[in-house]
């Protein structure tokens, strides 16, 4: 029984969620490969060779593959599919892409977004926006996971493995990459950072953000949005925190001018710590918080930056 | 151009759900049911295509037991032309949903194909990515701008790092993210109108596809709530508690 996972990078590093990941299927079974599928991105196999509990990186190092196209990277994981009984990618926008055309090309269904692995075939997952949690036993042969990163450990950094060129190419002619707008900061990813700190439509514009932004980089902290603060234009959509965003659980996250609609609780109540900063001291957000700061967050975010 | 929109039926994203005391399932009786957020998107973004000149005619198809023919309705009644339903009492598993609805493109012959990202449900995301690679297409999930120009759909994606732009060949697999626009209301003249749209049965188990389940659903649970903790006082409280009672700052 062995386990492909199915690496995260941008070509140049690989991402603190495969680490969350590959511990994750490390409950499974102790047979881990992973497959990095990119372009010139041999610095991501070398950071990815001391992941503990890997046995080979796989590295399929190809033009075709450098924005991991599901056209392409699918018939790559499917040529290597006859020696694997799992396939395991983070639920990122990647994995979420790649992994049910895998499913569907192997004949079967996918078991997306787990949060605990009870045995070798029973899952738990949210549904409902994380109202309720399934648990679910695949009853197919080989089996395609997608994983909530943020919900297991990170695998740690004391291996040795073998990278493993493959040169196997795939390149469908039906799709192309005309454009891409990354966002670049200096702060830590959204969705692995140790502080979060998110504002909603009480931040009025997105001007007002760099209030949020003093603190969180007196914190090491990386900026989050509502819903609400992006459909308003506030700030970029890779910003959102929520359901149909990003699912955060950083060990501090601090929710400024969000009243707390379901749909965002979706994506960070498991928080370590929830702080809530907002004037309507009946906002649903205050259910959830550790600690409510009643107030105007125009009055305390200055004074939050200066005492820290 | 035909473009052929899959829609779910679900429990209405406002309907704060119960799991049953047996914890079977999550309750569905006497719950309000409404067309999938994202489904209604896909429709809303077919009807603009068919508005703006690019399409002919917009089917839609959704795949369930009758009371799924009220979704068709709404559907036909924001400006779809037709409709599908594939009947079923069982509750399928992404992949035979997938396989039905490749059997639909193979009838329909559609340029293009827009589905919802995700039912509100299941929270699944994986309908439409199965679809594309049964019926060997390319596909743009997560779709926050859709443009069709020279035979091609031009997506604008929204990723984890920002937005990706793609050049799809048609036909092509298109799923919707909430940017993508904002869906209309149906008129009370249009909502009689869709009553005389044609609505075509067929059943689920006529296809030659097995449609037995791929995963079991041994128990649905309510998550472990989180209960609120305490109202501070000022600033120095609030950083004085991170430091020294959660010890999440130093």
């Amino acid at each position: 029984m062995s386990i492909l996972v199915l690496a995260e990078h941008d070509n140049k590093k690989l991402s603190s969620s495969t680490l969350k990941t590959i511990n994750a299927a490390s409950q499974i079974n102790s047979n881990v490969d992973l497959l990095i599928a990119g372009f010139e991105c041999q610095t991501v196999a070398e950071q990815a060779s001391k992941i503990t509990g890997i046995k080979q990186v796989l590295l399929a190092n190809n033009e075709a593959y450098q924005h991991q196209l599901a056209e392409n990277v699918t018939p790559l994981i499917i040529s290597l599919a006859d020696k694997y009984q799992y396939f395991i990618a983070t639920a990122s926008t990647t994995g979420k892409n790649i992994m049910p055309r895998v499913a569907a090309k192997l004949d079967v269904t996918q078991i997306s977004e787990i949060i605990g692995i009870e045995s070798e075939d029973t899952f738990y997952r949210p549904i409902y926006a994380g109202n309720a949690i399934a648990k679910v036993k695949s009853l197919d042969s080989q089996k395609v996971l997608t994983v909530r990163a943020t919900v297991f450990d990170a695998a740690t950094l004391t291996g040795n493995a073998e990278i493993v060129p493959i040169t196997t190419s795939f390149n469908s002619d039906k799709v192309k990459q005309v454009n891409e707008q990354l966002t670049v900061s200096a702060r830590p990813e959204l969705s692995s950072a140790p502080v979060v700190i998110s504002g909603g439509r009480g931040m009025q514009n997105g001007e007002n953000f760099k209030l949020l932004e003093n603190i969180a980089d007196k914190v090491g902290g990386a900026i989050g949005a509502s819903r609400a603060a992006v459909d308003a234009g506030f700030v970029a959509n890779d910003l959102q925190v929520g359901q149909t965003g990003k699912i955060v659980a950083p060990d501090l996250y601090i929710a400024v001018g969000i009243s707390g609609a379901i749909q965002h609780l979706a994506g960070m109540k498991e928080s370590k710590v929830i702080v809530a900063i907002n004037k309507d001291p009946d906002a649903p957000i205050f259910q959830v918080a550790d600690y409510g700061l009643v107030a105007d967050l125009f009055d305390v975010l200055p004074e939050i930056a200066d005492k820290l | 151009m035909k473009i052929l929109v899959p829609i779910k039926r679900v429990i209405d994203y406002n309907v704060k759900i119960k799991v049953k005391t047996d914890n079977s399932d999550v309750d569905l009786n006497n719950v309000k049911m409404a067309i999938n957020p994202f489904c209604e998107i896909a429709v809303e973004e077919a009807i603009r295509l068919k508005e703006a000149g690019h399409a002919s005619e917009v089917i839609v198809v959704s795949i369930g037991n009758k009371a799924s023919q009220e979704q068709l309705r709404s559907a036909l009644a924001l400006g779809a032309d037709r409709a599908i339903q594939i009947e079923t009492e069982r509750q399928l598993d992404s992949l035979n949903i997938a396989k039905l609805l490749n059997e639909v493109v193979k009838e329909e012959q559609p340029s293009l194909i827009i589905l919802g990202k995700q039912a509100i449900d299941s929270d699944n995301n994986q309908t439409g990515q199965m679809l594309a690679a049964l019926a060997d297409l390319p596909q743009a999930t997560f779709a926050s701008k859709l443009v069709i120009e020279n035979e091609q759909a031009i997506v604008t994606r929204e990723i984890d790092g920002g937005l990706q732009t793609l050049a799809l060949n048609l036909p092509a697999v298109v799923t919707t993210d909430l940017r993508l626009n904002e869906p209309r209301y149906a008129k009370l003249p249009d909502i009689m109108k869709a009553k005389r749209k044609p609505l075509v049965i067929k059943n689920a188990e006529d296809f030659a596809i097995d449609l037995s389940p791929r995963v079991e659903l041994l128990a649905v649970q309510t998550p472990a709530q989180r209960t609120a903790g305490i109202i501070v006082d000022d600033v120095d409280m609030l950083i004085d508690k991170l430091k020294n009672e959660a010890k999440v700052i130093a």
